[in-house]
């Protein structure tokens, strides 16, 4: 140590008075995060600026999946864009179908009924588990536990069939429409339902018995990538992000759509904002989620009637019984296959609670059959503003951590 | 007196064709070279956006890539075989998905994961590459928005076949050298 | 809910006068349409106000309306009050050629991505914003997408054969 001083010493003594100005100065290095990493889960790039190994300043970059969704929304008829909100947070993407399929109903000021509304809190409460698994186990990965991880894709597994014997697809669901659902839930679906609902405490717990109270994880996480309640209500943040920095601001309970002021459930709130208590936030949340659902199959369970989907003869698709014989619901079949109705002029901001905060949907609609003009409020896009600021002064392996417990999904980034 | 030996169901690869006797085994170094080549590939997880995930469903232990050989995900080119591109690819992204593929070490794969990948997908737009064989050479192209698990299993099978039947020099012949040439590597 | 639209009309009124173009109902959301320069002083009034309070900024985007001459593009606020729980919407409107709007970075952070996001898709720039700068399309797009005239579709595309896909 002594010797380094010294020849440095006699290097700033031997060169000239301006850069030896500079050797005192300390020189950061530049690190590249860049769009292909294994630790960013999704295409965003980060240029860090270092001083050994903590983060001294980062400049984001995102775009590298820059899909136009909104200019792609103002070609498409009202149904055709629910593939299109599908992939804008694809671990959840039910919730983004019923928030559209919503947001369109209330500009048309149409009812749904009870059973209908159960339904889709089910799906949308099965979604949220299914995008809070990925990112608690995700966080796991990113501090080196993988044992998490292949245990809770398992569950995710039993969710998809749930989501496939209902519309057919696993990921990318284009499930519900609007008016309702496509055709009632067969029994396989509920006893696939049931069976899920006996066995996820277990799975769930098990592997909280792997993390929550782990010394190892704990000391990972606890402190990195804090965030105050003051900053993160400036930076827009919605969602676990803000209940973890302790604000309680839940879109279903703040606007209630869909029944879900007839619901109890508890809002965890965290109190620093760091990983930890991310993590922790959508631990009970999962909790939360699985309450409910339990509240909505026991609602539904007690209710005689069948009905699936509501009276929205414009933009459901009679039955093809009726088709065949009706001249009336051949027409409207037509008419909505070949994407002619029009929709009421008016403006419309609709938001539900994502997975990952507060999605809305802003539409303009001009009388015509495609929006004039359709915003998605991204609640991704408003919160990593703030990672600059989440790590700066943390160390390098903090702000992976932070970066995966935030929960970026690329898809939902850009847009 | 005899010992009751439960008859082993494990799978072992096939031995390719060739001449056995007691204590050797002769066959062509083609063969031998393929079965070992793709039975260990070592896959780089180019993964963008939803496809990633049914990616991640695919390495998860019910669909299980790792049965394969396919169980080392790497993530730094040099040392990757196989680069399975996986989602919407943008024209932003497109130059560091070729620098990602240049900088790839032969011999090389790459798998087209992917409506988005193989042909832009549901996206005919102004920012969205309509098809990553506009900047690098493919070798599968597998179909699906996300394509099932099952299906990108399958798209592995065909991967495997692909490097069974190449010769180890592929490198070397014209025919490789020319298709590179029309993408402008080298 | 009480009927919030006539007590934020009269308090903006009171103070702003004629800088408030318009106040309607729009379904569920009051709606205000501002003079452009003066939507600063609006947005830092319903800040600080303590019966406002509009504390959240939910969401900013752009639109582009091509027929109304003079008044061609627009800014949308969307402003939260989360202790009421009441939500307004605020508009600006100009012309093509005039498309300098302050920014809201002084205010909300959060403004920071929103802004480079509406310049990236429609032009408008915001004076006094630490980082104009496109977002989410390449740098050299030459063009902003989301004006109406802006093509979806690529059209340096060769391989797409319309005579089969009738265009």
């Amino acid at each position: 140590m002594a010797q380094a001083k010294d020849k440095k010493e006699k290097m700033v003594q031997q060169t000239a008075p301006e850069t030896a100005e500079k050797l005192d100065e300390k020189e950061y290095s530049i690190l590249n995060l860049g769009p292909t990493h294994p630790a960013t889960h999704g295409v965003f790039q980060n240029i860090l600026k270092m001083d050994g190994e903590i983060i001294v300043d980062s400049e984001p970059t995102i775009g590298f999946i820059h899909r136009a969704f909104e200019k792609l929304s103002e070609r498409r008829p009202y149904n055709q864009i629910t593939p299109i909100t599908d992939r804008l947070n694809y671990c959840s993407s039910p919730i983004n179908n019923i928030g559209w399929h919503m947001t369109v109903e209330k500009l048309i000021d149409t009812k749904i009924p009870k059973r209908v509304q159960y339904m889709r809190i089910i799906i949308m409460e099965l979604a949220r588990i299914a995008d809070h698994l990925v990112c608690n186990s995700v966080i796991g990965v990113d501090a080196g536990a993988l044992t998490g991880f292949v245990y809770v894709f398992e569950e995710r597994e039993k969710i998809y069939e749930i989501y496939e014997s209902i519309c057919g697809a696993r990921l990318t669901t284009n499930i519900d429409r609007i008016g309702g659902f496509e055709r009632d839930w067969s029994d396989v679906t509920w006893a696939k339902l049931r069976k899920f609902m006996k066995d996820f405490p277990a799975v769930l717990k098990e592997f909280e018995k792997l993390l929550v109270r782990n010394r190892i994880f704990m000391d990972r996480t606890i402190g990195a990538g804090p965030i105050s309640a003051d900053r993160a209500l400036n930076y827009g943040f919605t969602g676990p992000n803000l209940r973890a920095a302790g604000v309680d601001y839940d879109v279903r309970v703040m606007n209630p759509y869909c029944s879900y002021e007839e619901f109890t459930f508890d809002i965890p709130v965290g109190t620093h904002g760091d990983t930890y208590d991310r993590f922790m936030v959508r631990e009970h949340e999962i909790w939360a989620s699985y309450s409910i659902i339990q509240q909505a199959i026991d609602k539904i369970d007690k209710m005689p009637e069948k009905d699936f989907h509501g009276n929205v003869p414009d933009f459901y698709l009679p039955p093809k019984e009726e088709v065949y014989n009706n001249m009336e619901a051949l027409i409207y079949h037509f008419k909505i296959v070949m994407g002619e109705t029009n929709i009421p002029k008016g403006e419309i901001y609709h938001a539900v609670e994502g997975a990952n905060g507060e999605l809305g949907f802003y539409l303009v609609s001009d009388g015509g059959r495609t929006p004039y003009r359709l915003h998605y409020r991204r609640p991704c896009f408003i919160y990593y503003q703030a990672y600059p600021e989440m790590i700066r002064g943390n160390m390098l392996s903090d702000a992976i951590v932070t970066l995966s417990s935030l929960n970026v999904i690329a898809g939902e980034l850009d847009a | 007196m005899s010992i009751e030996v439960e008859k082993s169901n494990i799978q072992v690869v096939n031995s390719p064709a060739g001449i056995e006797g007691p204590g050797f085994f002769a066959t062509s170094v083609d063969k031998v070279i393929g079965m070992a080549r793709k039975n260990s590939i070592w896959p780089l997880p180019f993964a963008t956006s939803c496809c990633g995930i049914e990616f991640m469903a695919t390495m998860a232990a019910h669909y299980d890539m790792g049965r394969f050989g396919a169980e080392r995900l790497s993530f730094s080119p040099r040392q990757a075989d196989l680069l399975m591109v996986m989602g919407t690819i943008a024209k932003k992204m497109a130059p560091i998905l070729r620098q990602v593929y240049m900088q790839m070490a032969e011999p090389r794969w790459v798998l087209s994961m992917g409506a988005c990948a193989s042909s832009g997908g549901i996206f005919d737009t102004y920012s969205v590459l309509q098809g990553i064989d506009r900047v690098i050479p493919v070798d599968v192209y597998v179909p699906g928005c996300p394509p099932r698990p099952e299906q990108v299993l399958d798209g592995i099978l065909k991967i495997q076949e692909l490097i069974q039947k190449e010769s180890i020099r592929r490198r070397d012949t014209p025919q490789y050298k020319a298709l590179l040439a029309e993408y402008g590597i080298e | 809910m009480e009927d919030i639209l006539p007590v934020i009309e009269s308090k903006l009124r009171e103070t702003f006068g004629d800088a408030i173009v318009s106040a309607e109902m729009s379904k569920d959301f009051p709606v205000f349409t501002i003079k452009k320069d003066k939507i600063i002083d609006v947005v830092k009034f319903l800040y600080d106000e303590p019966e406002m309070q509009f504390r959240f900024l939910t969401d900013l985007c752009g639109i582009h309306f091509p027929d109304n001459k003079g008044q061609e593009l627009g800014v949308i606020y969307h402003l939260h009050n989360l202790r009421r729980n009441w939500r307004i919407r605020l508009r600006i409107f100009f012309a093509l050629n005039d498309s300098v709007v302050p920014t809201l970075t002084t205010v909300f952070s959060t403004a920071n991505w929103m802004e480079r996001e509406t310049y990236d898709f429609f032009g408008i720039t915001f004076k006094g914003h630490p980082n104009m700068k496109r977002i989410l399309n390449v740098d050299d797009l030459g063009g902003f997408p989301m004006l109406k005239e802006f093509p979806l579709e690529d059209p340096t595309r060769t391989d797409k054969n319309d005579s089969m896909f009738g265009r």
